[in-house]
């Protein structure tokens, strides 16, 4: 048995990480430092670009026919990691591990031909219409009608919640095409332009002071037949199959072991008691349980992905890395703004436009801290709330 | 990453599943918990032949030339069945003391008889004023007649009176002011001079407190070429830790088990206890700490072979998060039993005291967390 990298391994991350450092931008850098505080889409389309240009490297999974570099889950894992601990941006989780996968596997050739490419390279941005005002946890309940009208469909409701909605290209959804029977049944997957007219949208202001949640209007929307994936009524299995490529990314590991690093680079700069904060006995004993509870999370899930069977054998087991991922990671966030001491109060966002700290107010992280751990309150929520899962776990692995 | 046993290991492990349960079913462990010594000497000599003190051993000392995997199986299968044995005693602490402290003609000597069964060693080091640190001990050993004269007291030494001889740890004389380091002795149980007091602990096993009265032994006792055996005492200990961290997983499932269990068996108000939200969630608490510590028993066995920082910080990590998940576990299974949890013939108890006595030897979580930063901090 083995828990690290093989020697094959170990050169292709010696490999991947060195590249990694070569092609990314300063600013991009700088900004997953200050925890993601500032990154755009449009970085995001930046950085899915580069990647892309060295080979296919923001779709790490997909196969070369559509222009991915077709790695091993292994190396998948690894690259990703990769990415993490040399504070580079994570992939675009939309495109790369979500619907292309699903459009590889479930989509017309016509679909991969028009839909792939711009995925890969960062020209076509995705935003996810899931979740709706009444249908949260409760997914299936979806009511947003498509009604076929020809050679399309004719959307109406509202979608809830939509990440980054002005910035998408086209919305990847779930709608009701059919309410006579299940509510699972009925449902239908459809690709749709954010410019088509009838769509609108209105910003929702999350309590930290960010805005890049949306509710997503649609009024009469036509949608043609032929931006459906899948059967029509039978979304819901795409969509959730579309969620299962996620159950494992969803922990989060790597952002929270780089994030773990720059709280022992804060602790370590931050003074206390005549010291460093992090040779306080108290401080350093709250520092070693994060961290070790991030190690269990982490060798969990990298026994998961590869024990007997690897990823395809895993069921719902996978949903409590979604459960303890998540938890660890806001526990980190916590750390850092109490390692911030009395300048963990600073908000410097409401001070200055951006919040970049330009005249340093206390140290560099103040003016980030504080907002990014109001924003991480969202990942016990979100993907599935923390209750929701165990709700799942309970009943499909311990069958109760 | 390679997550899966080999052929062999997979055999070995079904093959003392099968005789640990066959061994130890609970009403029998019972039994075998209220004679004087705590276990039957039959049930040794039965995982002896099939080699499980032989398992980590090389095979020129009379071993398998297995290591820290197979110590894992066989700890996950004693945790699971309760049962009591010196083996941690004997195979873990003591046998491996001379495996890494040892000369070659020591372990050849010393480990054929700790591989098949029929020497039975002990671990004598642990002293209270120390609390679980390994560096400070009291106990001497002068220079006497081309030999040693060595004199303190070792509290809580696992399985003291079972053994054949004790490896005691000592300061060792040098010329000016006593100060030579730590060696490890050899001591024979009977020797002149050597008392032992032994009691239960929580969990049915066994301890003594070890009063070294003017032991005398010869030259040949030390371990190795003398000097600082700390190093030594540490990575034995290590190895403790990732066997009692194994053993302690191997508790938890049976309790996650059993618990699952009573929730889907057990009825009031007309419908089963496993069918309450409340009692759901808490019991994928349960299973997440089971899969968690799984993962962790993996970080402190597999590490064992490691530098020696890497090696006690894995070590600290497990025996830390493993410590308050079996506890935390246990006590969760006892109040989801209900009344029944709190009675003598119902295991779950008895697992939560074995949790208990885990966290008191080696050093409890927040002794490992200490441990764990220190680590970090030097490296």
């Amino acid at each position: 048995m083995d828990i690290g990298y093989d020697d094959d391994l170990e050169r292709f991350r010696a490999h991947v990480g060195s590249v990694i450092r070569d092609i990314l931008p300063d600013d991009l850098r700088d900004k997953v430092r200050r925890e993601h505080a500032g990154l755009t889409p449009s970085d995001m389309r930046r950085w899915t670009r580069i990647l892309h240009d060295r080979g296919g490297w923001s779709v790490p999974g997909w196969p070369a026919e559509h222009g991915g570099p077709g790695w091993s889950y292994e190396r998948q894992y690894v690259f990703e990691r990769e990415l993490a601990l040399n504070e580079a941006p994570p992939l675009n989780v939309f495109s790369a591990g979500m619907v292309g996968p699903a459009l590889i596997e479930f989509g017309a050739r016509d679909q991969k031909r028009r839909f792939l490419p711009g995925l890969a390279n960062g020209d076509i941005l995705l935003c996810q219409g899931y979740s709706e005002p009444n249908a949260g946890s409760d997914l299936a309940s979806l009511q947003c009608r498509a009604d076929r009208d020809g050679d399309d469909y004719v959307v109406n409701g509202v979608k809830m919640w939509t990440s980054d909605a002005p910035h998408a290209d086209w919305m990847f959804g779930l709608f009701r095409t059919d309410s006579s029977g299940k509510k699972q049944h009925g449902i239908t997957l459809l690709l749709i332009d954010m410019a088509s007219p009838g769509l609108t949208m209105a910003p929702i202001r999350t309590f930290e002071g960010g805005d890049e949640l949306n509710q997503t209007y649609f009024d009469d929307v036509r949608v043609p037949a032929a931006n459906r994936i899948g059967e029509e009524h039978k979304g819901w299995g795409i969509g959730k199959y579309i969620l299962g490529m996620e159950r494992f990314g969803s922990a989060e590991v790597g952002r929270s072991m780089g994030m773990m690093r720059r709280l022992k680079r804060i602790a370590a700069a931050e003074p206390a008691a005549g010291g460093r904060l992090i040779d306080d006995p108290h401080f350093a004993l709250e520092l070693a349980r994060a961290e070790i509870a991030l190690r269990e999370v982490e060798l969990t899930e990298r026994r998961m992905l590869f024990g007997p069977g690897g990823p395809d054998a895993m069921g719902f087991e996978a949903s409590l890395l979604k459960v303890r991922g998540t938890e660890v990671q806001q526990k980190i966030m916590g750390l850092m703004v109490e390692a911030l001491g009395s300048c963990g109060a600073i908000d410097a966002g409401d001070m200055r436009p951006g919040g970049d700290n330009a005249e340093p107010l206390g140290p560099d992280a103040a003016a980030h801290a504080g907002r990014v751990f109001y924003n991480l309150r969202k990942s016990t929520i979100w993907g599935g709330s923390t209750e929701v899962q165990k709700n799942i776990i309970a009943k499909a692995v311990l069958g109760l | 990453m390679d997550f899966t046993l080999s052929e062999e290991q997979a055999l070995f492990r079904d093959s003392v599943e099968r005789t640990v349960a066959d061994l130890f079913p609970f009403a029998r462990r019972q039994a075998a918990v209220a004679t004087e010594e705590g276990y039957r000497e039959d049930d040794w000599r039965r995982l002896a032949g099939l080699g499980c003190m032989a398992a980590p051993f090389p095979e020129a000392c009379g071993g398998l030339g297995g290591g820290p995997e197979e110590l894992m199986l066989i700890a996950e299968r004693f945790g699971r069945h309760l049962a009591n044995l010196p083996f941690l005693a004997s195979v873990v602490l003591g046998g491996h003391a001379v495996l890494f402290g040892g000369t070659e003609a020591q372990r050849e000597a010393i480990l054929p008889g700790v591989a098949d069964g029929s020497v039975k060693l002990a671990l004598a080091h642990g002293e209270r004023r120390a609390r679980f640190d390994l560096a400070p001990v009291s106990t001497v050993a002068r220079a006497e007649d081309g030999g040693y004269v060595v004199s303190g007291r070792k509290d809580v030494v696992l399985y003291g009176r079972a053994a054949d001889r004790l490896v005691v740890s000592a300061r060792l004389p040098d010329g000016r002011d006593g100060g030579g380091g730590t060696g490890l002795l050899l001591v024979p149980g009977d020797a002149e001079g050597v008392g032992r007091s032994s009691y239960a602990t929580h969990d049915g096993g066994r301890a003594c407190n070890v009063l070294l009265d003017d032991v005398r032994v010869g030259t040949d006792a030390l371990l190795g070429a003398g000097g600082d055996a700390l190093d030594v005492l540490e990575r034995v200990i290590d190895h403790g830790i990732a066997f009692l961290c194994a053993d302690a997983a191997g508790s938890m499932w049976r309790v996650y088990e059993t618990t699952l269990e009573y929730l889907k068996t057990r009825s009031q108000f007309g419908r089963t206890l496993g069918s309450f939200q409340a009692l759901q969630h808490r019991m994928v608490d349960v299973y997440t700490s089971c899969e968690l510590a799984r993962s962790m028993v993996f970080e402190a066995t597999l590490n064992l072979g490691a530098d020696a920082a890497t090696r006690s910080r894995a070590a600290s990590a497990a025996k830390a998060a493993i410590g308050e998940a079996a506890r935390g576990v246990c006590e969760e299974g006892v109040q989801l039993h209900g009344g029944v949890g709190m009675t003598m013939d119902v295991p779950v108890g008895h697992h939560l005291k074995r949790a208990m006595v885990m966290n008191a030897t080696f050093g409890d979580a927040r002794h490992h967390l200490a441990r764990y930063a220190r680590l970090g901090r030097a490296a």
